[in-house]
């Protein structure tokens, strides 16, 4: 009975979180919080810091969370099953529809319109990262405030990305580990 | 079958790795994904990836996962959409599950705080990169309503929060009246 609750619940969640990420986390909330009452506010807020520090969107980190406090490993698995189902089917579809419509000349037209906007979603989604990274709290506050130390690591990186083209994780992990080298000297 | 074998290991291999290392939200993958699939194994065009990027990201569900489905169908059709969201989903279960126990000593280490803030600039580094060398893309075709959707879509999302769905609902069909209009005055001319 649980595991067709918490199946049910994950499913609301998978398909009504449009946008990714933080736009899902109202709704996950409504759900875990309110209205099964499965964490605390306090256990929920530590799922999103939680969710913040580690790899993995935030609907697939709360369905394990979720799952292993109320029923287990079981219970981990059948809610992430949950949440994912339902971008299985309705991406698949569409998939499908995309590979026979494709040349249709308003599907061109519509992909075309569409081209410019994903990178503007993800240009803000990078600045978004990088006022974080720079000020904290995503929110800019003073020039004076700025981390130079974040700024540097950043500056450095992307000079490194654009001429060398190395694997972005190793950039990744070598801001990392030379910010863990500073940050716990300071 | 053989053959097979070895694209879906790659595939949930590839899949896993990435999503591994996709730290502060769904969209670092992608230029993780465009750098492995695009640029390394060539298994699918820029312009391809840009449009299978449209799909999974006005999709409902997490933008990670919708792109390793759709990636993974297009590499090897539903076995292969099935091994990717396997792969992109494993991690973060494993790693959840194991930090659900040790939460509270694994928040309060300093090491870990401080790794965790250097990676930012990194992330912050590498989708800066790529929006960089996309955005000169579209630039590159001189198409100056591209590049006004771009910027608009831009301003809509960071300054004004707009829902997404609303943006690509507009440009969608501004991109498909323009070409239709552009279809009629050219059979017009013949």
């Amino acid at each position: 009975m649980i595991y067709l609750k918490l199946f049910l619940s994950f499913l609301q969640i998978g398909l009504f979180s449009i946008g990714g990420g933080y736009a899902a986390m109202p709704l996950i909330q409504q759900l875990i919080v309110e209205q099964n009452q499965w964490l605390t506010m306090t256990e929920f807020t530590d799922l999103i810091t939680i969710a913040e520090m580690t790899p993995g969107p935030i609907a697939i980190n709360s369905a394990t969370f979720v799952g292993t406090r109320i029923a287990g490993l079981g219970g981990a698995l059948i809610a992430t099953l949950g949440c994912v189902l339902p971008s299985f089917i309705i991406v698949l579809t569409l998939a499908k529809l995309y590979y026979i419509y494709k040349n249709l000349t308003i599907v061109q037209g519509i992909l075309g319109g569409l081209r410019p906007v994903v990178v503007a979603m993800i240009a803000s989604a990078g600045l978004s990262i990088l006022i974080t990274a720079f000020w904290g709290e995503g929110k800019i506050t003073s020039i004076l405030d700025i981390n130079y130390l974040a700024v540097g690591l950043f500056l450095i990186g992307l000079f490194i990305l654009k001429k060398f083209k190395p694997n972005p994780i190793y950039v990744m992990l070598g801001c990392g580990i030379i910010g863990m080298i500073i940050y716990s000297i300071i | 079958m053989k053959k097979n074998l070895k694209l879906y290991w790659t595939l949930f291999y590839s899949t896993f790795y990435l999503s591994a290392f996709t730290f502060g939200g769904g969209f670092v993958i992608i230029p993780l994904m465009k750098k492995r699939f695009v640029d390394d194994r060539k298994w699918i065009e820029n312009e391809e990836m840009l449009d299978l990027i449209a799909i999974a990201q006005s999709s409902p569900g997490a933008i990670a996962v919708n792109a390793s489905i759709i990636m993974g169908y297009r590499i090897g059709g539903i076995p292969g959409s099935l091994i990717a969201t396997l792969g992109t989903v494993l991690p973060p279960l494993i790693i959840i599950s194991i930090i659900s126990f040790f939460y509270t000593a694994f928040r309060d280490n300093t090491y870990v705080s401080a790794l965790l803030k250097g990676m930012q600039s990194g992330v912050a580094a590498v989708i800066i990169d790529v929006v960089l060398t996309m955005a000169g893309g579209i630039i590159k075709e001189k198409r100056i309503i591209s590049i006004i959707m771009m910027v608009g879509a831009f301003v809509a999302t960071f300054f004004f929060n707009v829902n997404v769905a609303y943006i690509i609902l507009i440009c969608g069909a501004i991109g498909a009246f323009l070409t239709l209009r552009e279809e009629k005055t050219r059979r017009r001319v013949k």
